[in-house]
């Protein structure tokens, strides 16, 4: 069924085209006199101006892995997530902890822990996963590397995002 | 041929084309992208150099750099002939338009032919052929449409072009474009021919066929330089890009280029007929001295600048003509109006005799 699409009647006015381009030539001359006197409110400028310090603390950025207050890396390699892990970002080589050292008691720990950032999708399930609070999600989020091998963080790499965790998971002391 | 006339010639070429033209069509593309920009409540280029000044540069460099590519099937001589025949008539047409009035007791115009104006229109219809042969020699369907297009639209409105300006020859009864300057250095600008001259009623009919006459040769040109609301030849949104669609590197920037010159020559020649070319009320000319001779030259080009600005503002707020309506406003509006105009024109020189 055809539907006849009804056309609106145009005045003498409306026809002539004149008074509607020359309102058009004025909203733009409008506009651009407001962006030259610096009234137009533009988008954040982002390289010059960041949005870091509105940034919320449950912001999934870039994962890290923490120290504790001995130095400890948190980590013990317990590859849950590993497991966890959507799109398989991380890769976990665990190590023993010798008999002789201070921690010897925990027995793993990550002799590489690679974490791809071309793969990682933020999504935080290794936070939340991990029973050992050693791997949070920090607010990095300009990752950047010129080929695929800069854009895995090593473990070195994942430490110096993390920091030092002053945190409630005190059952490895030497003391417990 | 005295050795003096042949040097100052060839200093005036020189300077008009490499310190003025070029870097005048680059920067034209950056004041375009800053215009739209302003216009759209955007920032535009603000990362190369202070404000994105040396954005042309960088593009510049960017599509001298850039992989040629000569598609298989085009035919060979014409895809190169086409680009340089889209840039050499904008730049050959500012030959005759006198930019400034002496310096040192040379006229500052190029070539003070006595055909000025048809001079004018004959190298300014050329610019067609670089877009209707690259159109064709692309072989390709897109670029081909462009050309038809491209074709049509350039001769549906040098009709209108050519006549919105016989009223002003009308005055003159001369083609020279100096004398058309030297005019309205005497009698007031041909956009205003009543200022100066308040209480001649004559001069302010005279003004209504001039006012009409500049806007059918401003809107012509608009469609003669391609522009929006005129650019059906390079429409992306149909022919993905119209007559360049097949062009890269270099050759793409100098249709791009070409695109800008003609629009600084037709602003020059808008200034020269209608807003009194290098003349501005109040500034003797170049005989009092050469900084006169220097501020003369510095006033046409500011006037191109506002002009070359009203062309992009233009741009930046219509859409596009369907094809034909463009056909339709060309046949049956802008001819017609241009008709009637020299009729009326003439009318008010005939029974109104001039001071």
């Amino acid at each position: 069924m055809a539907i006849t699409v009804p056309r609106p009647k145009l005045n003498w006015r409306e026809r002539l085209y004149l008074p509607a381009i020359v309102a058009g030539l004025a909203i733009t001359i409008k506009h651009f006199k407001n962006m030259l006197l610096g009234r137009t409110k533009v988008t954040m400028q982002y390289p010059e101006q960041k949005w870091d310090s509105s940034m919320p603390d449950h912001y999934r950025g870039a994962p890290a892995l923490v120290r504790d207050a001995d130095g400890r890396v948190r980590c013990v390699a317990c590859q849950l997530c590993e497991f966890i892990c959507p799109p398989r970002a991380i890769k976990i080589v665990p190590g023993e902890i010798p008999s002789t050292d201070r921690f010897a008691k925990v027995e793993k720990y990550p002799e590489e822990f690679d974490i791809d950032m071309i793969r990682c999708i933020f999504c935080g399930m290794c936070e939340e996963v991990c029973p050992e609070q050693a791997i949070f999600l920090r607010k990095d989020y300009a990752i950047t590397g010129f080929t695929r091998a800069d854009m895995v963080h090593h473990k070195e790499k994942l430490l110096e995002i993390g920091g030092v965790m002053h945190g409630v998971v005190l059952k490895w002391n030497e003391k417990k | 041929m005295d050795p003096f006339f042949i040097i100052t010639s060839l200093l005036k070429i020189v300077g008009i084309l490499f310190v003025v033209i070029l870097p005048m069509v680059s920067y034209a593309v950056y004041a375009e992208r800053k215009v739209s920009a302003a216009i759209q409540d955007r920032l535009g280029p603000n990362r190369v150099g202070p404000a994105g000044l040396f954005q042309p540069i960088a593009d510049m460099f960017k599509l001298l750099l850039k992989e040629d590519f000569t598609p298989r099937n085009v035919n060979t001589f014409y895809y190169w002939l086409a680009p340089c025949l889209a840039v050499m008539p904008a730049i050959i047409t500012i030959a005759v338009v006198p930019f400034g009035s002496t310096l040192f007791g040379v006229p500052m115009v190029i070539a003070d032919v006595n055909v000025g104006i048809l001079f004018v229109f004959a190298i300014a219809s050329l610019g067609v052929y670089g877009i209707v042969i690259g159109g064709w020699a692309s072989n390709s369907k897109y670029p081909f449409l462009g050309g038809i297009r491209s074709s049509s639209q350039m001769l549906s409105y040098e009709l209108s072009l050519g006549l919105a300006v016989i009223p002003v020859f009308l005055l003159v009864g001369n083609l020279r474009l100096t004398s058309v300057v030297r005019y309205q250095i005497e009698h007031g600008w041909f956009i205003a021919p009543f200022v100066g001259d308040w209480m001649n009623p004559w001069k302010w009919v005279l003004a209504v066929p001039m006012i009409i006459s500049f806007l059918v040769f401003m809107i012509a040109i608009f469609a003669e330089t391609n522009r929006l609301p005129f650019d059906l030849p390079e429409a992306e949104q149909e022919l993905a890009g119209g007559y360049n669609t097949e062009y890269s590197s270099m050759k793409f920037a100098l249709f791009f280029l070409g695109e800008y010159a003609a629009m600084i020559t037709g602003s020059a020649v808008i200034v020269t007929l209608f807003f009194g070319g290098w003349h501005f009320p109040g500034i003797p000319d170049g005989s009092r001295g050469w900084i006169f001779g220097v501020i003369n030259i510095a006033v046409f080009f500011a006037k191109v600048a506002i002009m070359i600005f009203i062309f992009m503002w233009v741009r930046w707020t219509l859409p596009r003509f369907r094809y034909d309506q463009l056909m339709r406003l060309g046949w049956l509006f802008f001819f017609e109006i241009a008709l009637v105009n020299i009729f009326v024109a003439a009318w008010i020189l005939a029974y109104f005799p001039s001071s």
